[in-house]
């Protein structure tokens, strides 16, 4: 078993003739938070769903928390947490009930559910509003519980696909306090995002341009590299136009 | 151009809208700036004649939008945040279908239309839902010109779209200028404010802010200050703890220290943080941003509420 918490070895997907990820090899370290950043269709989200076991890759291979994601992906799916930008959470559920929902699709025991539930109120401050209808509850609280959902059964690996699209300043920093408080507790993230400013919150990045990825490294790395004085001006340099 | 008038919009006990008034001239871009939820796409839909206010009133080319709504329609072009044109169409296929609706022909060539067309033209047979998040909105700003409106509506046209693809997007919108089109478009980036004439914050469905992007940093209250050191990250905590500060919150790779005395000096925050065992810090005096702007009315908005 690998101490990495990903480890991908060039690895492709292909449809029919259009290569939509090409050769993608990284590392990513226990605690890290790794930005994934590219173009609409660059094929981000093909290479995330390898990642987490829902699809297959045509070429390569990759270890996730120890596990291959093309043979092992039930216990690829268990060591991981994702969140995607529509958050799946149920609106017509209070807290409490999403919580207890997800806990136990994850299979987590009635007393450790009790537990994380107490850990994850008392580390967001969702005490208060555990017994409100979901729908209730602005944006801000929302995009808190389906963190908290995506980390319930403590994953080694947790995945954000754009978590902070849509959210007001103050809620989106806050965000990504939380993401940096997790990392910090030793889990992994593994987060892209539409945001430059957001990738310097990252420990590396990667930027990814028509199914390959162009940069590799820290941002202020990057931002040397490139001699840029943001990420934002780098991001325009490397991404070209697409249909 | 359009006039709206202490409008208000509930949906049971929920206020999506409070008390709304703007006035938007005519060839102007402007941007309704604020995040999901506070109230942007209600206030797009009633001015698209989709829904009706619960109070107050609004006029568009001076036809009022509930006894003029069929006159207002055919004078406005509306884009809707959820992509709403046929995925199993082509490019072509669905502006032909939308010039249609309104009885008129697509014309390659017109002077509207023709630059946005030149970016999908080389992709004109593909479906629509085969094209990139990018390229989607490039075709729906198409259909929501093919007949030739004078008052754009565009409801969130660059979320979650790759900031490449929304500099281009943009700069669609400011040359649409030169042919006398009014644009009232929202979104969520606070870095798109700046491309706007006129811009209104909007959160919790109240307009915190009317002004110009320079007026609303010129109204910035307090002084701010920026912070930078090789682990600023762990710097956020004591800035906080800090007596003076008034909030504090990352922005990219520099912190931004938001303080209400003007007593402040960069040299006092460097000296507290050396009494915290921070060294090497670099501080400066900065101008407010939109996004420090909407954190600092947010705060106030919500000072008020409690």
């Amino acid at each position: 078993m690998s101490a990495l918490s990903i480890q991908a070895h060039q690895l492709s997907k292909t449809f029919g003739h259009f290569v939509a990820v090409k050769d993608l090899s990284l590392e990513v370290q226990p605690g890290e938070i790794f930005g994934f950043l590219g173009a609409n269709g660059a094929g981000k989200t093909t290479a995330m769903r390898m990642l987490c076991g829902l699809l297959k890759p045509s070429f390569g291979h990759a270890m996730v928390a120890g596990f291959n994601i093309a043979t092992q992906t039930e216990q690829v799916k268990k060591n991981i947490g994702y969140m995607s930008q529509k958050f799946s959470i149920y609106d017509d559920l209070t807290l409490k009930e999403n919580i207890q929902l997800f806990s136990t699709i994850y299979g987590l025991k009635s007393a450790q559910t009790q537990e994380r539930m107490k850990q994850l109120a008392s580390q967001f401050g969702l005490e208060n509003k555990l017994k409100s209808l979901v729908s209730t509850l602005p944006l801000g609280w929302k995009q808190k519980l389906a963190f908290s959902l995506a980390i319930i059964h403590q994953p080694r690996i947790v995945f954000l696909d754009e978590p902070t699209s849509g959210v007001d300043p103050i809620t989106r920093r806050q965000f990504w306090e939380m993401i940096s408080d997790t990392a910090k507790a030793g889990t992994t993230v593994f987060v892209s995002t539409h945001y430059m400013d957001e990738a310097e919150y990252c420990d590396r990045v990667s930027i990814m341009v028509d199914g390959q990825i162009q940069v590799l490294d820290t941002p202020q790395k990057i931002r040397e590299q490139f001699s840029a004085p943001t990420m934002d001006d780098v991001f325009s340099l490397l991404a070209r136009k697409k249909p | 151009m359009v006039y709206i008038e202490n409008l208000s919009k509930n949906f049971g006990a929920l206020q999506a809208l409070s008390n709304i008034h703007l006035h938007i001239k005519p060839k102007q871009l402007f941007g309704l700036i604020g995040p999901d939820g506070a109230g942007k796409s209600t206030l797009f839909e009633i001015l698209a004649t989709l829904r009706l206010p619960s109070s107050g009133k609004a006029t568009i080319h001076g036809f009022d939008l509930q006894s003029k709504a069929k006159q207002i329609r055919k004078t406005i072009g509306f884009m809707p945040g959820q992509f709403s044109l046929y995925p199993d169409l082509s490019i072509l296929e669905n502006i032909q279908f939308f010039a249609h609706v309104y009885g008129v022909h697509f014309d390659e060539s017109s002077p509207l239309t023709r630059d946005i067309w030149q970016h999908i033209a080389p992709f004109k047979h593909r479906p629509a839902g085969k094209l990139s998040g990018g390229m989607k909105q490039k075709l729906a700003l198409c259909c929501a010109l093919a007949h030739r409106p004078t008052l754009l509506l565009l409801d969130e046209p660059t979320t979650g779209v790759d900031p490449v693809s929304r500099k281009e997007f943009w700069e669609m919108l400011q040359s649409l200028k030169l042919h006398n089109i009014t644009t009232l478009v929202s979104t969520p980036y606070m870095d798109e404010a700046q491309l706007c004439e006129c811009i209104a914050l909007i959160q919790n469905g109240k307009i915190l802010a009317v002004n110009s992007p320079s007026g609303i940093q010129a109204q910035f209250k307090f002084h701010l200050f920026g912070v930078q050191s090789a682990h600023a990250n762990t710097l956020l905590k004591p800035l906080r703890q800090f007596e003076k500060t008034q909030h504090c919150f990352a922005f990219g790779k520099t912190l931004h220290l938001t303080v209400k005395d003007a007593s402040v000096s960069e040299n006092d925050i460097v000296e507290y943080l050396k009494t915290q065992g921070h060294e090497h810090v670099e501080v400066w005096r900065m101008q407010a941003g939109i996004e420090d702007c909407f954190i600092e009315l947010m705060h106030s908005e919500n000072h008020e509420r409690s």
